[in-house]
């Protein structure tokens, strides 16, 4: 079985926090980790091989500074790191990297390709099935479990009642929930080894897409315009024993609600 | 691409179990106001089985136009025939803008969706609007609510755009507003389906919608533990309330997912709204922020839930909360000597 699993960096986005007084992002400090969803998705295809034997290659396009998710995922037991890199690339919207990922993933063999739900950066859940429509592929997106039988894969997907058993036979693309698994920890040797490993760094030239779909040229959406809301009037504060405290609450609700 | 040959406002009206979910309403009353700008049509598009008893009901909420779609293949959502069917709906009729529900359904559907007929989505808007020239201006959080981009789609058509339940406000109901209902065959490539159902399981829990109380008493990490949640509980009992979290307490398994507020989890808009050891970090924020008043109960005085509540109490919860509890019911009994 060959497994594909893409990834991503990502900045820690629970780290970044707003300058109260003008309103505007720190960026400075902020941690880069590997998506988490796509963490448990890498997590997912692992199991897979551990269970009956697979091939996983790990996949992402980002600038030279995503090699340490490629190493990460050598750490945890991949067997081939393709880093995706060109300025050809640069500013693509969700259909635009779909494109390059999909053209990448066309010059691969493989059974199954698993991506993260979404991305916490920009949360959008939209790459997974793009991918899967330019490979002309079926999807089973939110998924918490999956299980190999034959040439079939049996699949829970969650929904927001509870969740669906689906089959699908591959190949196939899934897009998995943090929520599936506990990721494993790297390996010591993995470690070790991780840094001697080759990542094959592919450009435009590797992928066979036409320019006018990628980077910014092949987006159909625009950023026009990014702002922060800005900072709102302070609470109104009180700093007390908890008996005041009660007693302000209280006699805030009077005046306000219920009671 | 012609774009003028593109106009109105679709909507993706999602059922389950042959129910329209509250989302599409929603969307409906959105998409009255975005198709008044440059006097376009609402159409709502129906893809489902057996439904024809609520198709007027779509019309009284504010569409001009119904397309259904009835076939069994439809009557449960699958990624393929729905994917069909509307790209069907969209070559034919040429829509300048779909508005899907960002839910399980609509956030599987509308990517697939944009990818097969090339244009661009743009997911989880929280607040649209229509430019004279008929471009939609979406706008959307990123970096976990950090920052709001606002995203254009000029080039191509449709402009679609996903909105997750509870971000715009469903419309009052107008039974004498009339509009046209008209069915829709659909061709479909069976070669293509690829994705068996076995089986949709729902969870048994007792089912509470946070979205829909009056009153929220929302715990977070300051809580800590389901001891603390229990007085969290006991508080909103006297109060009427329901009891929320944040996203820390579910990754804990101290609350389920279906109580949890934020990016990640519900939308809530309550008259009332408990902060109670919530840090208040953007993700929540986001779930959180049109309250219409909001007291946040926290131990470290510079917690930036601070700076989005109306009231702030530096101090325990855990020793605020039962204290609290208590004086309430007092009050209650007062009242009802």
């Amino acid at each position: 079985m060959k497994i594909i699993v893409c990834i991503k960096q990502v900045p820690d986005t629970t780290e970044i926090r707003l300058n109260p007084e003008t309103g505007t992002m720190i960026r400075e400090g902020v941690p880069s980790i590997m998506n988490p969803d796509d963490k448990s998705g890498l997590e997912v295809a692992l199991s897979l091989k551990d269970q009956w034997g697979a091939h996983v290659t790990v996949l992402t396009m980002g600038p030279p500074q995503a090699d340490d998710i490629l190493r990460e995922a050598y750490a945890m037991g991949v067997d081939r790191a393709i880093h995706l890199t060109d300025r050809k690339f640069a500013g693509a919207d969700t259909l635009a990297t779909s494109q390059a990922i999909a053209g990448a993933i066309k010059q691969l063999e493989y059974d199954l390709i698993i991506t993260g739900r979404q991305a916490i950066d920009g949360d959008t859940a939209q790459v997974g099935p793009q991918i899967a429509e330019l490979l002309d592929i079926p999807q089973v997106t939110y998924v918490e479990q999956i299980t190999k039988d034959g040439n079939q894969f049996t699949i829970k997907r969650k929904n927001e009642a509870g969740y669906q058993m689906l089959q699908v036979s591959s190949p196939c693309l899934i897009t998995v929930l943090s929520s599936a698994n506990e990721p494993r920890y790297m390996t010591v040797s993995g470690i070790l080894n991780a840094y001697k490993k080759e990542v094959d760094l592919w450009g435009f030239d590797q992928i066979n897409v036409a320019e006018e779909h990628l980077g910014l040229k092949g987006s159909p959406t625009r950023v026009v315009k990014s702002f922060t809301k800005g900072a709102k009037a302070m609470a109104q504060m009180h700093e007390v024993d908890t008996d005041k405290a009660v007693e302000i609450i209280v006699e805030k609700l009077k005046e306000k609600f219920i009671i | 691409m012609e774009l003028s040959n593109y106009k109105d406002i679709f909507v993706f009206v999602e059922q389950r179990d042959r129910e329209i979910q509250n989302v599409s309403y929603e969307l409906i009353s959105k998409a009255r106001e975005l198709a008044e700008k440059n006097n376009e049509q609402v159409v709502a598009v129906l893809l489902g089985y057996q439904m024809d008893a609520q198709l007027e009901t779509l019309i009284h909420y504010g569409a001009d136009r119904v397309l259904y779609a009835s076939n069994s293949e439809l009557d449960q959502y699958q990624t393929e025939p729905y994917a069909q069917a509307f790209t069907q709906i969209v070559n034919t009729y040429k829509p300048a803008v779909v508005l899907i529900g960002a839910t399980t359904i609509g956030r599987d559907l509308a990517p697939r969706l944009s990818a097969r007929i090339k244009t661009g989505l743009t997911a989880d808007c929280t607040s649209l609007e229509m430019s004279d020239e008929g471009d939609l201006l979406m706008t959307r959080p990123a970096f976990g609510g950090n920052l709001m981009a606002t995203i254009m789609c000029k080039e191509h058509r449709p402009q679609m755009s996903t909105v997750r339940p509870g971000v715009m406000i469903k419309g009052e109901k107008d039974k004498t507003r009339t509009g046209v209902i008209e069915s829709v065959e659909i061709q479909f490539d069976p070669s293509k389906f690829k994705v068996k159902l076995l089986e949709t399981v729902k969870e048994a829990k007792k089912l509470v919608d946070i979205t829909k109380a009056k009153v929220l008493v929302s715990g977070g990490r300051g809580v800590g533990t389901t001891e603390g949640f229990e007085q969290l509980y006991a508080l909103a009992d006297t109060l009427g309330a329901e009891v929320s979290s944040s996203r820390a307490m579910v990754d804990a398994g101290v609350i389920s997912h279906d109580r949890q507020v934020g990016q990640t989890g519900k939308t809530v808009r309550p008259d009332l709204y408990f902060a109670m050891g919530i840090s208040g970090a953007v993700q929540h924020v986001a779930g959180m922020e049109e309250s219409d008043y909001i007291i946040a109960i926290n131990k470290d005085s510079d917690a930036p839930i601070f700076q989005t509540a109306d009231l702030g109490i530096v101090g325990d919860v855990n020793k605020i909360v039962p204290l609290l509890n208590e004086a309430l019911k007092k009050e209650r009994a007062k009242r009802s000597e």
